[in-house]
């Protein structure tokens, strides 16, 4: 294991800057895909036609293209960023469709009666979710949620591998391509680094789940 | 129970009309759900709605606060079109209390909860002053030893009770009543439709879908009779059970007995 125990600093630089790419998409695909899934279900008809092609096409798009549309279309339009914010940029559009499908299933939990009853007492649209409808659809959204963000975690690796670098697995990279390191015992590094954030994630998620299921 | 008046002040305006239903007509796709509907109720008037399963009596009532739209006539209360929808129509369902056959207590809110969401965040009442007027509320329907429990804890009966209760704490000018007894026990029934009798003698207007006949004759100003769509006949509680006058009714109402 010496590649391994000759080098954490630079692992521990990548699992941390694996961490903050984790971080950024999870806050943000959440923030996102809550919204496009409130288009989804909104009374405007516009809107929901933005979500659903919103979720029909990001869904249907590799990852990659999702990221090579941010890092070389968006320059073509003038707009112009580090490669880390165009490859964060790119894995929260793409993990919003998700969170948004989740999130829509959750809400489809919830009885049409419970909506109902919101309106009726005359509560308008947007308090209606907020205060009936997503609550409730929460508890059904979170193990969904979990799995869509979990995904993700390992999808921060394909952001890293686009040339943002740095991170977890460019740290492998770097250690077999550029100084000649045996690849098995890198590569274990690296696949330890990834499950101590997705069994931790897995473990948080677990308390999350008890939480809302006692939160009734 | 508190003889505590409500909003709409039954001695002062009684028998002005307050909901005016004028060429009602609606269509589910093919089906002409509503059909060229004419209904007045008047300022603390009962008016018992009462047909077959499937005569349009719930979308009737839906229509009213536009749970439903129509296509075609038009709806008012106290003298005002229906708005459309946003801000309007919200404020619109304010004045509009409904109490559904399936309760829809908020399931993950305590029963006090329940009744303090729509003056908190529609009307903007203060916590405390929500709170205790949701306590008389449900003091006056007999739950107030429950409001801190969940609706899951409590009987069928109890939540029909506080889904009066929380459609009243916004202080609605009519009360619509959706078979609000039919997905009870039998021997709920009774809690239910004492509570509703005496909101009807504190004046209170209401539209009430419901086959319970012992109510209508008890409470009610006036029946509407619906078949397919359309009222074939209105009258008195006592005349209408007594001696009905379309063979609709008679073919109905013999049915009912005969149970
Ligand atoms: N959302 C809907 N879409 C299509 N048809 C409906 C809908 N709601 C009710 N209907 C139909 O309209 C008719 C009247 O329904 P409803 O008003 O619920 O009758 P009632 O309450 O008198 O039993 C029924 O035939 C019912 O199947
Ligand atoms: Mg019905």
């Amino acid at each position: 294991m010496d590649p391994v125990l000759d080098n954490l600093d630079l692992y521990w630089d990548g699992f941390l800057r694996s961490l903050s790419i984790i971080g950024w998409s999870l806050v943000g695909s959440l923030l996102l895909g809550t919204l496009i899934a409130a288009f989804r279900v909104s009374p405007v008809a516009s809107l929901r036609a933005f979500g659903s092609a919103w979720v029909t096409v990001v869904r249907n798009c590799p990852l990659t293209i999702v990221l090579f549309f941010m890092a070389f279309g968006l320059p073509e339009l003038g707009i112009n960023t580090s490669f880390y914010v165009f490859g964060v940029g790119g894995l929260i559009i793409y993990t919003s469709a998700f969170v948004c499908e989740a999130i829509r299933s959750g809400i489809n939990s919830v009885s049409a009666g419970q909506a109902e009853a919101a309106r009726a007492i005359g509560l308008p649209f947007t308090q209606t979710l907020t205060q009936v409808v997503l609550p409730q659809a929460l508890r059904a959204t979170v193990p969904p949620l979990g799995s869509v963000q979990i995904a993700m975690f390992k999808n921060s690796a394909v952001v890293g591998a686009f040339g943002v670098g740095g991170d977890l697995w460019s740290a492998g990279r770097n250690l077999t391509s550029a100084q000649g390191y045996a690849y098995i015992p890198v590569l274990t590094g690296v696949a330890i680094g990834y499950l101590v954030i997705t069994l931790t994630g897995g473990a948080l998620l677990a308390v999350i789940e008890r939480k809302v299921a006692i939160a009734r | 129970m508190t003889a505590e008046q409500t909003s709409s002040s039954p001695s002062a305006a009684r028998g002005e009309p307050l909901v005016v239903l004028d060429h009602v007509d609606k269509w589910f796709g093919d089906l002409h759900v509503l059909q060229d509907i004419h209904l007045s109720v008047a300022r603390g008037e009962v008016v018992v709605v009462i047909g077959p399963s499937g005569s349009g009596k719930s979308t009737l009532c839906r229509a009213i606060n536009r749970l439903e739209t129509i296509d075609k006539g038009e709806i008012s209360l106290d003298g005002q079109p229906l708005p459309a929808e946003g801000k309007e129509l919200a404020a619109l369902r304010a004045e509009v209390g409904m109490v559904f056959q399936s309760f829809n207590l908020f399931a993950h809110k305590t029963i006090l909860e329940n009744v303090t969401l729509g003056p908190i965040k529609v009307r903007g009442i203060k916590k405390a002053d929500a709170d205790k007027r949701a306590m008389e509320l449900l003091e006056r329907v007999g739950i107030a030893h429950q409001a801190k429990k969940y609706p899951a804890q409590l009987s069928g009966g109890q939540q029909q009770r506080v889904a009066i209760a929380r459609a009243l704490a916004m202080d609605p000018k009519v009360m619509l009543f959706d078979e609000p007894t039919s997905a009870l026990d039998p021997e709920m029934i009774k809690e239910v439709l004492d509570v509703m009798v005496d909101l009807a003698e504190q004046g209170m207007t209401m539209v009430v879908v419901t086959h319970e006949m012992g109510f209508a004759r008890t409470a009610a100003d006036r029946v509407v009779f619906m078949a397919d769509g359309a009222i074939v006949e209105e009258n008195t509680p006592e005349e209408f059970f007594t001696n009905p006058q379309s063979e609709r009714a008679q073919d109905f109402l013999s049915k009912i007995l005969k149970h």
